[in-house]
């Protein structure tokens, strides 16, 4: 089992190099443009008779701009992006060895190559595609500062219930897989996840605080960068881990 | 074992519940903190007060898609 988690690790600290690469070439762009649109925001803020709007902007995050950095943004954009990604792919890589091995044999009967590889498409859709859906990522300068405490909230609480959703799925999978043949079973156990993520999504309260005539480009390509992002760290993950938890013959074999 | 399959072969036994569970306790919750310092540290909630863990891996924070400002 330590060996298993070992391999998980690695095989997150490999992908998290992978994603690394891809957020720091299309992902970090868009930050910066990001971040300079908030600077041209705040400092218009501070001029003419707008005291009440910059005021107002003091108790938000803006005030990261006009004080002395804590940390340059080389340094965020690189060696921190950097860390940040790496702790959580190995940590999730970890994570993803622990569930493997809870299902491997159990609730999957495929070789291991086939099930990290499910594994790792089905973790992707339920910890961050559905939840990215009703949520999705933002870059720097979007939400609110005052409300953080909110929408984290509300992101784990989409996350939560998706989660959820994929328990009560498998359990009815598990339940037809007698009568309806392990197919079937799984189409009924997806139609079941979708149902509950749809009605989770659409009670729970929608976030919009996107600026006036914020730039559409910016959004769309930064959303599609978070989203480029975590697919290539699932992708690596799923193939590299059944990579290295088959023996080294099997590895190599045509 | 069939050529034309792309996932073909024999699945392993199960690993027992016994071996995976103390793993699964002490190593998961040290995954899930670890996370947690990426992700949220210094954003909704605070352990540290000094806004350099959230400063310091933050456009991380943004680009794995958790809220920021
Ligand atoms: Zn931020």
């Amino acid at each position: 089992m330590g060996q298993l988690l070992l391999r998980g690790m690695l095989a997150g600290l490999i992908a998290s190099l992978l994603a690394f690469g891809f957020a720091k070439i299309i992902g970090e762009p868009q930050v910066e443009r990001a971040i300079a649109l908030e600077g041209q925001a705040h400092s218009h803020s501070h001029t003419g008779a707008a005291e009440t709007q910059a005021e107002h902007s003091h108790d938000g995050n803006a005030e990261a701009a006009d004080e002395p950095e804590l940390v340059s943004r080389e340094v965020q954009a690189g060696a921190g992006l950097l860390t940040g990604v790496a702790v959580y792919g190995t940590a999730l890589g970890g994570l993803f060895a622990l569930a493997y091995a809870f299902i491997s044999g159990r609730l999957l009967h495929l070789p291991p190559r086939g099930t990290a590889l499910v594994l790792a498409a089905i973790g992707f859709l339920v910890l961050y595609f559905v939840p990215y859906l009703k949520y999705p990522a933002n870059p720097p300068a979007v939400g609110q500062g005052e409300t953080i405490g909110y929408r984290t909230q509300l992101y784990f609480a989409m996350l939560v219930f998706s989660l959820m959703a994929l328990a009560i799925a498998v359990s009815f999978g598990r339940q037809a897989f007698e009568k309806l043949g392990g197919w079937n079973a799984s189409i009924l156990g997806a139609g079941v996840y979708l149902v509950l993520v749809a009605v989770a999504a659409y009670a729970l309260p929608a976030i919009n605080e996107v600026p006036e005539k914020y730039p559409a480009d910016l959004l769309w390509n930064f959303r599609i960068a978070a989203l480029g992002t975590q697919a290539i760290l699932w992708a690596a993950i799923g193939l590299l881990f059944g990579w290295l938890v088959v023996g080294s013959r099997e590895r190599f074999a045509r | 074992m069939s050529q034309s399959a792309v996932i073909s072969g024999t699945s392993a036994a199960p690993i027992p519940l016994k071996e995976i569970l103390p793993w699964a306790v002490f190593a998961g919750l040290l995954f899930i903190l670890a996370m947690y310092f990426v992700g949220i540290e210094e954003g909704a909630m605070s352990i540290f007060n000094s806004m350099y863990v959230h400063e310091f891996v933050h456009d991380g924070r943004h680009l794995l898609g958790f809220p920021c400002h």
